[in-house]
């Protein structure tokens, strides 16, 4: 099938496809190389290597106070929405209950609507329910959008189980309560940890639902933000570089992991 | 056994109170219904298998009996103990999946001790047991591999000993040969049967193979649209099948359809004689084998005897297959394998093989 | 073989909470598009003004178009991006195929902020694309109209959305059975008609679903209006923000925000129907 013509090599569509990962790089790129630029953002060409944005950044303290609300949030983000994306990933593979289709449709809605939306109804939810806007309300915001993600990613992971799974289970005498811990959620982890990971940079990164249910502390984002909004600065493409760095990690993180857990049970 | 045998309440043969007993289930999935009158009783040690066509019932029985379904109606009862209101989890029947449904993500080991653990057995315990039922299935060497890793018949082969520890009085098979290829069948087949000699637990064992069946079964429960076909021993079923269906299901057979006047029957050109049973309309189910060519027949009075025409003749081996033409009625014939045939030949049998049955 | 309570426990703690966190939330949001603001007080007073004016102010709906035009170019972009690059993995790009999927991924990951960010260090008037072009002596004074324009907007939604648009397009790709191409080619079409006859008709679930994202998403996108648009760029949900901002406008805020909330959810509703129609299984 390889040897076929049809998948033979193709020289105008290799160029095509070049260009558009020139395309899809080159602002990651500029980024980076301008981070370590000493005369600032812009000219051509970048001339005289420097450090010293990263040394300025890292003596910036509302950038890292920033960072850590922002990992507050994300975490507690994770750990909320898995939980809820998890159970109601469990009810739309084996529960049926009226209202089910809408169900589906509305927790899968944040992850198509704009963010605009999501924010603006909360924030509406907030000042109704007499809430101070705070990083709660901003892990309320990303709690209940990203929900979306974990629901998805884990009902495919059951989607693969295999129910006799479950039921050699039951049928050797464990309980459904031991059923679940030692046979469903192994069988779950790879789509836990992916939807997580997941959960965890779109956390970390959003920006349009924060922006309308921030309080006084800011995420790393609408710190960012603000900034942009004053001019730009290396100090800003420094920080970018890290977040670039930080989110290609945790892409290879998961790549590890999956290739370690694919080794171990291929099938 | 008599042609009203297969609609009483099937009874265990032997010892006096059954192991498991069937009262009378059926079960709907919404309009369908899957299972109906279906009562049934196995005795400890026995080796009884449902047979059925693929939709005829017989996995959802099993399911039934392991706790995955609830019946629409009717109970099943265990040693005097209810078993359908329990959860699968309580019943003392372990089960052997199709695709034998091992955990991918434990050990062969820890799959094996699986239904131990879940119930708090002490650690030494469960090694010992563990150890034991490994080398049940001459499995010993494999504790630590996963189970992806094995051949299909290495993994019937846990799935076999991951049940089996848990000491169950029942063990529900369902196709478990199914997956693997002829040869390996075939040995699976007997290891299996030796096996649940040794250890003398009941097994219910599903399959859609016939031939499976006959070789392994002490009964065979035939499943036809969810309700009993015939339940007997393969010898039973085989020279005295109750109906057309289970006549055609095991074995091949040729189905005379005539008139029963007084002590003979006759069936167009060939006559029976005698038959019992009330005079009018009846069906006779003559296995190809038990028609024989008139010049090598060694068979005692009285026999019946036809002339027809060969059509074809298939050469199996030791045996070949004729088909016959008598006056319009197409035969078949198994006779040992000869010098070709052409033309009109004479065939006789013995009316003691041409079973009357229900059409 | 689920108890009741075993499917009770799973379906009633994610259903409130999208009751009262999602469902609450856009019923609120259904309201106040029917309330007013008078004095600079919110008042529960139910009164369709707020869509009157919408219909009837010709500013609404010039930016409504505005922001129609902007999303169709962006979607049109990411696919003339999108569609060859998937199809140049899915079919020819030989034992790198994982790799270069994995090159397109990453970019999915890293943060809109700083991917508009970086675009507005290239495009300014100081940026490096003047830099660059004044390096070569193509231009010897700063080119302003780069950034700050809605081919700025155009520019950096499109690389945005042209990973996510690709993403669907090459699950489609890669679940053509690779016999149909065979066939196709062995009943006698050349690489561009199995193309067009077998390929193409056969992706078209994963187009629709990568289009429908696209145009969704930079239907509702107010940070990149904001980050390198410029006022010659303001988009819908800018005027929506500003409402809910200094503006002080929350009911026909929320008006507005109704408007694209249905927008949104009929264009993807007509996208599933017309996926139905072009999957064939």
């Amino acid at each position: 099938m390889r040897d076929t013509k049809f998948t033979s090599r193709s020289p105008l569509l290799a160029a095509y496809s070049t260009l558009v990962f020139a395309f899809i790089y080159l602002p990651i790129v500029v980024l980076i190389l301008y981070s370590f630029n000493r005369d600032g953002v812009g000219g051509f060409p970048p001339r005289h290597f420097t450090l010293d944005w990263y040394r300025q950044l890292f003596s910036d303290s509302a950038i890292w106070d920033s960072v850590v609300n922002s990992l507050i949030v994300a975490a507690a983000s994770v750990a909320m929405s898995l939980t809820l994306g998890l159970l109601a990933a469990l009810a739309l593979d084996r529960a049926n209950f009226p209202g089910k289709v809408l169900f589906r449709r509305l927790v899968l809605l944040p992850l198509i609507l704009p963010g605009i939306i999501t924010g603006l109804s909360l924030l509406m939810f907030a000042v109704f329910a007499g809430m101070q806007l705070s990083l709660f309300t901003v892990f309320l915001g990303h709690g209940t959008a990203l929900i979306s993600v974990a629901t998805t990613e884990i009902f495919a992971g059951l989607q693969k189980l295999d129910r006799a799974q479950e039921e050699a289970s039951l049928d050797l005498g464990a309980t459904p309560w031991q059923t679940f811990w030692r046979v469903t959620l192994p069988n779950l982890k790879l789509s836990l940890i992916a939807a997580g990971l997941l959960i965890f940079t779109l956390s970390m990164d959003e920006i349009a639902v924060t922006f309308f249910l921030i309080g006084r502390d800011n995420t790393l984002p609408l710190e960012i933000w603000g900034r942009l909004r004053r001019g730009i600065t290396p100090e800003i493409n420094a920080i970018s570089a890290l977040i670039f760095s930080v989110s290609v990690a945790l892409i290879v993180v998961w790549y590890r992991l999956r290739a370690r857990t694919m080794r171990s049970s291929p099938r | 056994m008599s042609v009203a045998g297969a609609i009483s309440p099937q009874k265990a043969p032997g010892s006096s109170a059954p192991l498991l007993e069937i009262h009378d289930i059926a079960k709907r999935f919404g309009q369908t219904e899957v299972l109906r009158n279906i009562s049934l009783q196995i005795a400890s040690g026995e080796f009884l298998t449902l047979l059925g066509e693929s939709g005829s019932g017989k996995t959802t029985l099993l399911r039934l009996i392991a706790g995955f379904e609830q019946p629409t109606s009717g109970q099943i009862w265990m040693s005097s103990e209810r078993l359908d209101t329990l959860p699968p989890y309580k019943r003392r029947v372990n089960t052997v999946f199709q695709n034998y449904a091992l955990f991918p993500h434990l050990s062969v080991r820890e799959n094996v001790a699986y239904g131990l653990r879940v119930k708090a057995t002490p650690k030494h315990e469960i090694a010992v047991r563990v150890e034991d039922a490994l080398g049940m299935v001459k499995m010993k060497d494999f504790v630590e591999a996963r189970p992806a890793t094995l051949s299909g018949g290495q993994q019937q082969r846990i799935a076999l000993a991951r049940a089996l520890i848990n000491r169950p009085k029942l063990l529900l098979l369902d196709e478990p040969l199914s997956a693997l290829d002829a040869n390996l069948r075939k040995k699976m087949q007997s290891e299996l049967k030796t096996l649940q000699r040794e250890i003398g637990i009941a097994f219910l064992f599903v399959t859609h193979d016939q031939d499976e069946a006959m070789a392994l079964s002490d009964r065979i429960a035939l499943l036809r649209n969810g309700a009993f076909e015939q339940v007997d021993s393969p010898r039973e079923i085989y020279s005295h099948p109750a109906t057309a269906y289970a006549a055609q299901f095991i074995g091949q057979t040729n189905l005379l359809r005539g008139e029963v006047r007084g002590d003979y029957a006759s069936c167009g050109a060939i006559r029976i004689c005698p038959v019992r049973g009330p005079d009018g309309p009846a069906t006779f189910s003559l296995r190809p084998e038990a028609i024989k060519g008139a010049l090598d027949a060694t068979i005692g009075t009285p026999y019946m005897t036809f002339k027809a025409t060969i059509r074809q003749q298939i050469y199996a081996g030791a045996t070949e297959l004729l088909e016959v033409d008598c006056a319009g009625q197409l035969l078949r014939v198994r006779v040992p394998a000869g010098e070709p045939l052409h033309g009109e030949h004479a065939f006789v049998f013995s009316p003691r093989d041409a079973v009357r049955i229900r059409d | 073989m689920y108890s009741r309570t075993y499917k009770t426990l799973v379906a009633v703690p994610p259903l409130l909470w999208v009751g009262v966190f999602l469902l609450l939330p856009y019923a609120l949001m259904f309201a106040h598009g029917f309330w007013l603001v008078r004095d600079g007080f919110l008042v529960h007073q139910w009164n369709v003004q707020n869509y009157r004016a919408l219909f009837t102010n010709p500013l609404y709906l010039q930016v409504f178009l505005r922001t129609a035009r902007i999303a169709a170019s962006v979607t049109l972009c990411s696919l003339l991006l999108g569609y060859p690059l998937a199809y140049y993995l899915s079919f020819h790009a030989g034992p790198r195929k994982e790799f270069l999927y994995q090159l397109v991924i990453i970019p999915l990951w890293v943060s809109y902020l700083v991917r508009g960010y970086a675009w507005k260090t290239i495009l300014g008037s100081d940026g490096v694309l003047n830099g660059f072009l004044q390096y070569l002596h193509i231009t010897r004074e700063p080119v302003s109209f780069f950034l700050y324009s809605p081919f700025a907007v155009i520019l950096v939604l499109t690389h945005i959305y042209t990973p996510f648009v690709f993403l669907p397009i090459y699950a489609a790709l890669e679940h053509i059975p690779r016999p149909l191409v065979e066939a196709s080619q062995d009943l006698g079409a050349n690489r561009s008609a199995t193309f067009l006859r077998v390929i193409l008709p056969l992706s078209i679930p994963g187009l629709l679903a990568g289009a429908a994202f696209a145009f969704v998403l930079s239907l509702g996108d107010f940070l990149a209006p904001l980050l390198v648009g410029g006022p010659s760029a303001t988009m819908i949900a800018n005027i929506v923000q500003s409402l809910f901002g200094a503006a002080y406008d929350w009911p026909l805020g929320a008006a507005i925000s109704v408007c694209i909330l249905l927008i949104t959810i009929s264009l993807l509703f007509a996208t599933e129907r017309l996926e139905k129609r072009w999957s064939f299984k």
